[in-house]
């Protein structure tokens, strides 16, 4: 038997993905570089993983664990794509700042 | 003990997160991100998930957080140059995040609650076991998944090649 299952709560680890998840929420309002907004998403991903890692060691089941594993996957090339196209915008426009890039919108 | 370890991990990782939002320099939030993720590679270990754990250090503080400073460079963001938002908007979204967190608070707090388990397996995040069940039960999405980063690959090094007329 795990030492942490006895000690700490599960709760405690719901708890603090929230509060690391909304911090993340509250980075992509308040940021306008492009880049930060594009790590404060990577934040919320790993408070999603926390959380299931934390109910995978809680309950004795892998799949949590492999789901984080392809959450971690799809994050990667979610970076990496994500800042080809950044730096395809910034060629193109020389500002990362998210409120000059709403050419889409009309 | 384990208790202790687990709240200056949580601490560590909420205030360098803060810190992350809250910092003017891009290079500092890279940096501060940086030690968030070393704060939940440290809740990974206390969880046992040692596979994760390693992943996540390898895949984040050595992949991903390079590449971002690696672009943050490259576009020769590291100034303060970034415009801010006002007064008004952060109010706002200060507002609108902390709601979210209260209202996932309550909801969560509903719920029935986990019984403390009787026995936990502490074997299940080991590398060892976590492999069988990739490689028996996982097959098909990690061949999948193995697909994507071909994908992502090409994509982005097209994306992020210079046109050639």
């Amino acid at each position: 038997m795990l030492d942490v299952v006895k000690s700490v709560p599960v709760d405690y680890y719901l708890w603090l993905s929230c509060a690391l998840f909304c911090i993340g929420v509250f980075g992509v309002l308040i940021r306008r570089n492009a880049l930060v907004v594009l790590m404060c998403v990577e934040l919320m991903l790993n408070a999603v993983n926390l959380l299931l890692a934390a109910f995978s060691t809680y309950l004795s089941d892998a799949q949590g664990q492999i789901l984080v594993f392809f959450i971690m996957v799809v994050a990667a090339a979610e970076a990496a794509v994500g800042l080809g196209i950044l730096v395809m915008i910034f060629r193109n426009t020389h500002t990362t700042d998210i409120y000059l890039l709403d050419k889409l919108r009309n | 003990m384990t208790l202790a370890v687990f709240l200056t991990l949580a601490v560590a990782s909420l205030v360098f997160a803060l810190l992350m939002v809250l910092t003017k320099n891009p290079v500092h939030s890279v940096v501060f991100l940086l030690l968030t993720f070393f704060a939940i590679a440290g809740q990974y270990v206390l969880l046992n998930a040692q596979f994760l754990a390693v992943v996540h250090i390898i895949v984040y503080a050595g992949a991903v957080m390079v590449l971002f400073l690696f672009v943050l460079m490259l576009l020769n963001l590291n100034t303060e140059a970034e415009p801010r938002q006002t007064a008004r908007w952060k109010l706002a979204a200060a507002l609108a995040s902390g709601m979210l967190f209260l209202t996932l608070i309550g909801v969560l707090r509903g719920g029935t609650q986990l019984p403390i388990p009787e026995n936990t397996d502490p074997h299940v995040g080991l590398v060892r076991n976590l492999g069988k069940v990739l490689f028996t039960d996982f097959v098909v999405p990690f061949e999948v998944a193995g697909i994507l980063f071909l994908a992502a690959m090409v994509g982005a090094v097209l994306l992020a090649k210079r046109e050639v007329r």
